[in-house]
This record gives C-alpha cells, structure tokens and sequence, in this order.
C-alpha cells in the first residue's frame, strides 16, 4: 500500500458494500429522462376531458386501473425482455395485448425515443439490434428491458420500472391538466407505490415463466376505458399530449 | 432594418449531435441544417416560417416541425398558406410543456425531423418551430444547430432590456410587426439600441412581413448559415 | 358428466360439475353443413336449429342452469374446412355462487379451418352476486377462415349490491400467431381500480365482438368510435376488436349489433 497520509480515516465499511447497481435505476426512472415521455399523459387527458378523472381520488382510481393492467403487462414485457427473450416475439406479445391501433402506435413512438435515447446513454450491441430490427419502434416495454440490461440491471428493475411509469406519468399529466396540488399527486403515487411493488413482483414471475412456457405466460390484463379512450383521443383536432 | 450581420456562424456545430445524432447521413454528407424559431405566443414565428418557406423553397429542399401547445393549429396554418406540401409538416405534441419539448427532452422533435427527412428524402433545411412561450425558451442544441428569437413590437418595446436566454443568446434576434410601432407606441431605434446591449454583438434583424419581400434579412441569414453547415469539414 | 353421480347430486359437491358440449361442421356434399358431432352434458344441453345458405345452427339449451361455484364446463366447436356453423344460446347464462365457495370455470374453444366460417353469438353472461367465474375463451382460426365471435358481461342482476367476480379472457390465433390475448378481472377481490375511470368506469354491462376476415388483410377496416363508451379496432393481423362498454346489456347489444351490421354490408370501407 502507498503511504499516503490524510487526514481523513473513512475507517471499514460500514457493511457490505452493495454490488447491485441502483442509481442506473434512478436515472432511467427519472421522469426527466429525456425519452418522450413527459409528451405523454397515459390516457388520462381523454379521462380528464370525459370528467372521469376530476381530483385526487380519482386520479389514484385511475392510476390504480392502469398499474393493474397496462402497468402489469408492460411490467412483465420489460422484465421478460431484460431476462433476455427474443424482443421479436415480446413484441408480437404486446401487440396481441394491446387491441387499440392509436396505444400500439404510441407504444411504438416511445419505444423508439427511449431507445434513441438510451444509444447515446448506455451504448450497446444489443440496442443497436434492437433498432435495426425495428426502425420505426419495437414496443416501449420491450425497448425499456433491452435498455434495463444495456445499463447492468436485472429483470426486477425493468419489472418495476415499467410499473411506475404506467402511474407517474398519469400523476404528472393530471398536475398539468387539472391544476391539481403538486402534493396530492405525489401523495397519489406514494399511496399506490405499494401496489406498484406487488405488480413488480408479479410480473418478474410471469416472465420467469416465459422461457418454458412461452409468451403466452404473460399477464393480459385489459382496460376497456383505456382502449377505447385511446381511439378517441387520437381523433381530437386539438390535445396537449400525444397520448 | 439590418443592425448587425455576423456572417460567422456561431460555434456549436459539433455540438449538435445530441441523441446519438451524427451530423453527417449514412452516405457521408452533412444532414439538412436545423434551425429553431421561439418566441412569445403571438409574436410571428408561424408567419416568419410561412414568409421563409416561401422564400427559400425554390433553392432548399425544405421541412417544418412545429410544436404549438395545441397540436396541429401551426401546421394548420402552414398548410392553407400552401406554402408547403402536407407531407412536409409535422406537428408534435408537447404535453402542455412547450419548452420541455424543445430543451428539455428532445425526443418527439428528433423523431419528428427524421421521419419528415425519411419521407422527404434528403432535406436542406427544417425548420423546428416551438410553441409560443415565455422569454426563457431556448432550444437545445441537441435539436437545432441555429436558433431565432422572435419577438414584436406590440409586446413591448422594453422586452429587449429585460432580456432572458432567448434575447440574449439566441443566433439571431428578430423584432417582427415593425409596421405596427406608431400604434403602439413602441420606439423601435430604442428596442435596436437595447438588444444590441443585450446582444454582444449577435445580430439582429427588424421586420415586418406586411412589407414586399419582408423576410429578406432573415431568409438571407438562414442562407448564410445553410452555406457554412455545408461547408463545414 | 365425469362428476361423480348425477347432475343433480355434483351440485354442491367440491369438485362441482364437470360438464363438456361439443359440436363438429363439417360441409355435407349437398352445399349445406352437417353436424356429424353435436353432444351436450347436464348443464350444456345443445340443439340443433333450422337455418339456411348452407349454415348448420345449434342452440347451447341451459338445461339446469349455472355454472354454480366448482362447476367446470366447456363448449367445443369446430368448423372443418368449408363448413359454416353458426353456434348461439337460448337463454342468457347466469352464473351464481356454489356451496363449495369454489371458482367456476367456463372454457370456450372455438376452431375454425381453411374456407370455414364459424359463429360464436351466445346470449349474455350475467355475473350474479357472491358467484367466482373464471371465463376463458380461445379461437384458433386457420388463413383463409372467418369467424364472429360476440361475448357480453352484465355484472350483477338487478338487484344485486355488488356483482361476483368474474375473469374473462379472450384469446384468438390466426395461423401461428396470437393476434389479441386479453383478460378482465372485475367484481369483488378483483385488482384495484377495475371500477375505476382506467377500467370501467362504473359500467355494469361490456361486450366484445370479434371478426376475422382474410379480407382485412388487404382492406383493414379503420378504427373508429362507436358512440361515447365503444370502439372498433383493427388488430395487428386479419381481425377486428369491438369493445363497448354500457349502462345495460341492451346498450351494449345495440353498439355490437351495429358493427357486426356494418361490417357485414357490402361497402363497409369509409
């Protein structure tokens, strides 16, 4: 060892020093992130014009409605996708489970963003296949599982990862729709995130499954108000999200 | 009014490859010159794009993206103008947050640029135009290689002295409506005289496009700046 | 009826009924169809109906009611090549709560060759206070077959304070490949949110109406609205979705009965 004299003595380690990298997490978590989301509001702007989502209870209502069905099944396409399956097949996977053309387009738009996005952040071979494979977008769960691997994270990351943004960007959309208190969003995403972390879970072992049993093991949990809010939000002349 | 002409174009070139985005297309020539048009809501930058298009599609192979908080009014406009054909407008939504959209998270826009650049074939020139915002939006350079900053003179004519990143950095400055000053009471030399301050020497250019020929000055710069990009190595 | 005694005595009993209709097309050289299989068990009784250009009909008869808890029944239709069989029931299907406090099960396989054209038009499924069914319903069409398949859900009747607990999945494969996988959860016990503005909305009463074409490979009918709670989908293949969601099944038939109508006309592009 160098002799070198400081000062300062950190002394041992407290413990065990983590080795699962976290802030990878983080930084693809974050709602800036810088791959299209924010453009974005999940379908809560067609709820929000339908007064179906009008405060706090009811933003975390549908929050709660689109963690346990889009949420779960974008959970369990990312977790699947990290865990390293054919991104081919998870993608024939999402569109059997997503019926409305306007949210498999959507899916599309975002899962190239964020792939755009995540070449420059965390370059990787298998991104680059990725987006040869699909040059107008694979679904953006799938993308999101490739990217979850490309930055050194498992299954469980992407898992949840998903799940979360299935709420935080309808949370964020809402703050900007409604004028709703900053705080009884956060509150709302507080209050699920137990919820999100069973969904997280839950879809980690659907996509364990998926190698013996193939994609026909993940969830398809359906939300016809979502679907058919989709199509009815691609028809407006005028929207502030793309979605 | 020309006040001020830098013919050098300002840096940031190498810079504006954000998103993984070369420069340069697959056969090895440079991509078409992004340039951003921001304001304040109202100032003119759909009818500057309109009068630009207008004038510079004889020469460039030309595309617009815009992106005003309500989708699809801009390029809405663009098209009954007839300035350009549809399939060489793109609107993007910015989900209430027009700034974000151009700085913030650049996506929807570099996706935007790159299908209208697949559909068009090889482009010269797109223009990215933001929605109407306040004087603190600027474009990223990840998104645009050039920026213009448009403003009128029924705003007030004090906005150049309060400056904001859009006053004072942008490429160039355009103080548009000077036709309509003696209305308003706007003392033109004095908005001229305070973006200069501002401005450090960064031109700028007023305008009124019920003039003939109105956008001269400004397609003129945004031709000097084509010219550079693609001279540059 | 591999249930042990009777109809009648396996009600109640853990294991429920287990109960099994089958019904087999087959063209009969005449240019009609012939039903060389057609089959019913305790609860699924099936009749055979009058019906012409070349369509075999038959009726599933509720001959006891159900499924009650633990019950397990299952219809199996299959369209051989060049059949046309249109398959529907008498009466709408009630499912209600068994002793057992088990789930019940209703599997639907729906299989329809080349050149078949398979109707799968049962009445509505009402999900009755207390009751836990678990619906799923799997169409396996080959390139070149067609198919309507409609499914209603009325939760609760009139009356009940809160409906059962149903799971109702769809599932349909063109050739080799799913084209629509998709599940509902509603009712007591479902995931949270299912009544909610994502989901339901408060609607008591939902439908799907399903059509494959090999038509719509060339000419996909374009997705639309069908008024405030409905809308018609193009799949990502061969097939269309129609989802409509409404106050009661009256509602809901109306929404589905129209496209099924629409799409039948001749000129069904926009």
């Amino acid at each position: 060892m160098a002799a070198t004299t400081s000062a300062y003595d950190p002394g041992p380690p407290p413990g065990p020093v983590p080795a699962a990298p976290r802030a990878a997490l983080l930084v693809l978590a974050d709602g800036r992130f810088p791959a299209g989301g924010h453009a974005h509001s999940g379908g809560v702007e067609e709820a929000v014009a339908a007064r179906r989502v009008v405060d706090g209870a009811t933003l975390e209502a549908f929050c709660r409605g689109r963690l346990h069905t889009a949420g779960l099944v974008a959970a369990a396409l990312a977790a699947a996708a990290a865990l390293g399956t054919d991104p081919v097949a998870l993608d024939r996977a999402a569109d059997a489970r997503t019926p409305s053309p306007a949210l498999r387009a959507t899916a599309r738009r975002l899962g190239r963003q964020l792939l755009r996005t995540a070449r420059a952040t965390w370059p990787h071979p298998e991104l680059d296949a990725l987006a040869s494979a699909f040059p107008r977008g694979a679904h953006q769960p799938v993308v999101l599982g490739a990217v979850v691997r490309a930055a050194g994270l498992d299954g469980a990351d992407a898992a949840h990862c998903a799940a979360y943004e299935s709420v935080s960007g309808p949370a964020s959309a809402a703050v900007r729709l409604l004028g709703l208190d900053p705080c009884d969003a956060t509150r709302v995403l507080a209050a699920v995130a137990p919820a999100v972390d069973r969904t997280g879970a839950e879809a980690v072992r659907a996509a364990l499954r998926v190698p013996e049993s193939g994609t026909g093991a993940l969830p398809a949990a359906s939300a016809p108000l979502l679907e058919i809010g989709a199509e009815a939000h691609a028809g407006w002349p005028v929207r502030l999200f793309a979605s | 009014m020309h006040l001020h002409h830098d013919t050098e174009p300002h840096g940031h070139h190498g810079a504006a490859s954000g998103g993984g985005h070369p420069p340069v297309r697959p056969d090895g020539t440079r991509r078409a010159l992004r340039v951003g048009l921001g304001g304040p809501v109202g100032s003119g930058k759909t009818a500057t794009v309109a009068a630009l298009c207008g004038a510079l599609r004889d020469e460039l192979s030309l595309a617009v993206v815009t992106n005003d908080i309500y989708t699809r009014e801009d390029a809405e406009f663009l098209l009954r103008e007839g300035v350009l054909a549809p399939e060489r407008i793109s609107a993007v939504e910015t989900g209430a947050c027009p700034h974000t959209a151009i700085r913030d998270d650049i996506s929807a826009n570099l996706e935007a640029v790159e299908d209208l650049e697949d559909a068009n074939g090889p482009l010269d020139l797109v223009l990215v135009e933001s929605g109407g915002d306040n004087l603190t939006a600027t474009f990223s350079r990840g998104l645009v290689d050039a920026q213009i900053f448009v403003i009128d003179v029924a705003g007030g004519d004090d906005v150049p002295r309060k400056g904001g990143p859009g006053i004072t950095t942008a490429d160039l400055l355009v103080v548009n409506k000077t036709d309509l000053a003696p209305y308003v009471g706007a003392d033109l030399a004095r908005m001229a005289a305070d973006a200069r301050l501002r401005r450090g020497g960064l031109p700028v250019v007023l305008q009124s496009l019920r003039a003939p020929d109105g956008v001269r000055e400004v397609a003129a710069w945004v031709g000097a700046r084509r010219a550079a990009w693609v001279a540059h190595p | 009826m591999t249930a042990p005694g009777t109809a009648e005595a396996g009600r109640g009993a853990p294991s429920g009924v287990r109960a099994t209709a089958r019904v087999t097309a087959a063209p009969d050289g005449r240019g009609g169809t012939a039903l060389p299989v057609l089959t019913g068990e305790g609860p699924l009784a099936l009749r055979r109906v009058r019906a012409d250009g070349g369509w075999a009909r038959a009726l599933l008869v509720g001959a006891m009611g159900g499924p009650l808890g633990g019950d397990r029944l299952t219809v199996r239709a299959h369209a051989r090549p060049g059949a046309r069989l249109g398959l529907g029931s008498a009466a709408a299907t009630l499912a209600l709560p068994g002793q057992s406090g088990e789930a019940a099960r209703y599997d639907v396989r729906l299989t329809a060759d080349a050149g078949a054209e398979l109707r799968w038009l049962p009445e509505q499924l009402i999900v009755g206070a207390g009751s836990d069914l678990a619906v799923a319903t799997r169409a396996d069409v080959a390139p070149g077959a067609r198919l309507v398949l409609r499914e209603e859900q009325v939760l609760g009747r009139t009356g009940d304070a809160a409906p059962g607990r149903l799971t109702s999945g769809l599932r349909l494969r063109v050739g080799e490949q799913v084209l629509l996988e998709q599940e509902l959860t509603c009712g007591p016990g479902a995931p949270g949110g299912w009544d909610g503005p994502a989901v339901l909305g408060g609607h008591r009463a939902l439908g799907q109406l399903l059509v494959v074409r090999p038509e719509f490979t060339a000419t996909p009918p374009v997705a639309r609205l069908l008024g405030d709670h409905a809308a018609l989908t193009p799949l990502a293949g061969p097939a269309v979705l129609v989802q409509a969601l409404g106050r009661d099944a009256l509602e809901v038939r109306r929404v589905l009965d129209g496209a099924l109508a629409e799409l039948d006309a001749p000129d069904t592009g926009p």
